[in-house]
């Protein structure tokens, strides 16, 4: 079990500790989801049913929910390829997710962009685009607006291993340090990105790069949820307290290849039965099973609500041909980004 | 009052900067420095260095972190230190700001301002027109303007426009084109502009072509040319494109641009496929050839429109 602090309030509303047992159990029950979808998911493009190509977080979900459930409602995230964990913390259902995998009205995409390029506007989620380190630099500068309007709010920002080779990561995070902006960095230090091995990718110890930067920076455990949430909730404190970025480097394992389309026959089998052995839904599972919690049940629930949602996103319609060249340019006043839900208990608003 | 055409930019980011607190500047030197064009001159000490933010040498960072503030409800305005380095932007532009609408519904309502233009011995990396690269990708709007009033108007309507908006500004215009400048905000609408009448032949372009081909028409005798300024590139003035063309039969396009794909392009495929019927010539299009802006004088000469260039254009489809 890791060590969860039991004193020090966030925001001087409550005591700790900050994980009590219903947050403990929605952790979990976020990580099941996330799965369980993805897993459907899966299923459906192996059924040819989903077009395109197939990209799911197995093995990572621990860093994409602990990380988001440490957010306040106000907060923005800007999630990547392993995250779907974040848009359900946010909020975002399983059922907008697999009708957006399938391309349906209905999805979270409406038809114009599919897999992991999703993110609900109304939920502070900037769907991402496929250009690596691309949306660390748009997180910046939501951080940026708040600081400049006093806001007590930050921005999160998911990454791979592999996107902190991009120079945008580079200009964003050097920018984000000038400026010391209320942003939290969380690298997925998942051992590849595509077929390239870390080792290929940077040359030093990835905190080195928080060193050199003159950040924050914070190892922790990818596939413990609680650890991750709680070096976020710390991270978070920083940045509100105008101490600036913090680059949580999060230990993970990528389970699946690439994408669906990917065997990632280089990948070791050892590698994998060795991170297969630190599954962070059996982990959680089994402190929950110690607390007495019944996680049959929840598990039970979870794929209850996936079949449906799976079975209502196949009913859905397809889009409106006509409707491929509407909407490229917003034609009024634009809404801003709106608050996600933010389950976390009393800490944050 | 009396401004430059960079006076009248530098009058609409101080109008936009007293009028809106949402609005911010983020760019290279333009705080202390006042920008390398000193068009940001003396807004540091007016509006403090919150709102006039000197960056880092990252134009992914200024374009990409004026995005990120825009969709939370900012208006920043970005400076590229010259039209050439937003090369150095480009993703953020047309992958990060371009599709955020079409693909998230969610607006970027920011205002890239570009210092453009040859003619100063700049060479390949500080004289470039580059504004067919923003046309092509979706997204996006692009303006030129090529006088003083229009300089500050079309700047405080980009502002407006909930949509990523290009701001073409002529680096040749700056300090030599001076005119009438209403005071306080007003907005020039993204349509194009008759600058004289006329209806033998029409002359379509914008920014300091609209200089050179003016100088052009002054030059010839008795013939009635019409010159339009497209003052917006995209959205493109169709309607008045086409209405010229066919009052006056006869068209010739000018761009400073290179000549593959420039605007001049598009006019004339515009042209060519709706006011065919109405034509009495062959549309001639002046350009730069296909070529970096060289840097010695008379090879920069050599490539740009010249008014002679453009002269010789007019009278040539005059005659047909
Ligand atoms: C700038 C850029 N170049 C190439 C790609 C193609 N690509 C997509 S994902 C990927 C690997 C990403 O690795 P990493 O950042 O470690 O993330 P992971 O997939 O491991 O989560 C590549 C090369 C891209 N998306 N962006
Ligand atoms: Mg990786």
């Amino acid at each position: 079990m890791s060590t969860l602090p039991t004193t020090g309030a966030a925001e001087g509303t409550r005591e700790g500790p900050y994980l009590e047992l219903p947050d403990r159990v929605s952790l979990y029950r976020f990580m099941a989801l996330q799965r369980a979808v993805e897993e459907r998911g899966l299923s459906l493009y192996k059924q040819g049913r989903v077009p395109g190509s197939y990209y799911d977080g197995r093995g990572q979900e621990a860093t994409c929910v602990g990380a988001t459930y440490a957010l306040n409602a106000a907060d923005t995230v800007c999630p990547l390829i392993r995250d779907m964990g974040a848009h359900l913390v946010r909020g975002t259902t399983p059922l907008a997710i697999l009708a957006h995998y399938l391309g349906r009205a209905g999805g979270v995409g409406r038809g114009r962009d599919g897999n992991v390029h999703l993110g609900e506007a109304s939920r502070g989620v900037v769907g991402m685009t496929s250009m690596l380190a691309d949306m660390v630099v748009v997180a910046a500068g939501m951080a940026l607006a708040f600081k400049l309007r006093g806001e007590p709010r930050c921005s999160l920002a998911f990454f791979g291993d592999g996107a902190t080779s991009v120079g945008d990561w580079h200009e964003a995070v050097n920018f984000a340090a000038i400026e010391r902006l209320p942003l939290i960095l969380v690298l997925e230090l998942n051992g590849y990105a595509y077929s390239t091995p870390s080792a290929a990718q940077f040359p030093v110890h990835p905190l080195a790069r928080a060193t050199a930067y003159g950040i924050h920076g914070e190892p922790v455990d990818g596939n413990d949820v609680e650890a991750v949430f709680e070096v976020t909730r710390q991270a978070r404190e920083r940045a509100l307290a105008g101490e600036g970025p913090t680059l949580i480097a999060a230990k993970t394992m990528r389970m699946h290849g690439h994408g669906a389309h990917d065997d990632a026959r280089y990948v070791p089998a050892e590698l994998l039965a060795k991170w297969e052995a630190r599954d962070p839904l059996a982990r959680q599972r089994g402190r929950l099973v110690e607390l007495g919690v019944d996680v049959a049940a929840i598990d039970a629930a979870v794929a209850e609500e996936v079949a449906a949602a799976a079975q209502a996103a196949l009913a859905m319609p397809a889009p409106d041909a006509a409707s491929a060249t509407v909407g490229v340019y917003a034609a009024s006043e634009p809404t801003p980004l709106g608050r996600g839900e933010a389950p976390w208990s009393g800490f944050c608003s | 009052m009396q401004l430059t055409y960079l006076e009248a930019i530098s009058d609409g980011l101080r109008c936009a900067l007293r009028e809106d607190d949402r609005v911010f500047l983020l760019g290279e030197d333009i705080g202390v420095m006042g920008g390398a064009f000193k068009v940001t001159a003396g807004l540091l000490d007016e509006f403090g260095p919150e709102r006039v933010i000197d960056t880092p040498i990252s134009e992914e960072m200024i374009v990409g972190g004026a995005v990120g503030a825009a969709i939370v409800g900012m208006r920043p305005i970005c400076e590229m230190q010259f039209a050439d380095f937003v090369a150095c932007g480009f993703d953020q532009i047309v992958n990060v700001a371009g599709k955020l609408h079409y693909r998230l519904e969610l607006a970027a309502p920011i205002v890239i301002r570009l210092p453009c233009g040859g003619g100063v011995s700049g060479g390949p990396y500080h004289s470039a027109n580059p504004e067919a690269w923003f046309l092509h990708a979706p997204g996006l709007k692009v303006v030129a303007p090529s006088t003083a009033e229009d300089a500050k108007g079309l700047l405080l309507a980009a502002l407006a426009d909930p949509n990523p908006v290009i701001f073409m500004e002529h680096k040749g215009l700056y300090r030599r084109v001076r005119g009438e400048v209403p005071e306080g905000p007003y907005e020039t609408p993204f349509e194009a502009r008759t600058v004289r009448d006329g209806d033998d032949l029409v002359v379509i372009t914008y920014g300091a072509m609209v200089h050179a081909a003016a100088a052009a028409i002054e030059q010839l005798d008795g013939a009635s040319v019409r010159l339009l300024d497209l003052r917006s590139l995209e959205p493109l003035d169709e309607e008045a494109i086409l209405a010229a063309a066919r009052e006056c039969s006869k068209v010739v396009i000018v761009d400073e641009a290179n000549y593959t794909c420039a605007i001049g392009a598009q006019v004339s495929a515009l042209i060519a496929e709706r006011a065919f019927e109405d034509l009495d010539g062959p549309i001639i299009r002046v350009a730069t050839p296909d070529v970096p802006i060289p840097f010695a004088p008379e090879l920069e000469r050599a490539v740009l429109p010249s008014v002679e260039r453009i002269r010789a254009a007019i009278t040539e489809l005059l005659a047909y």
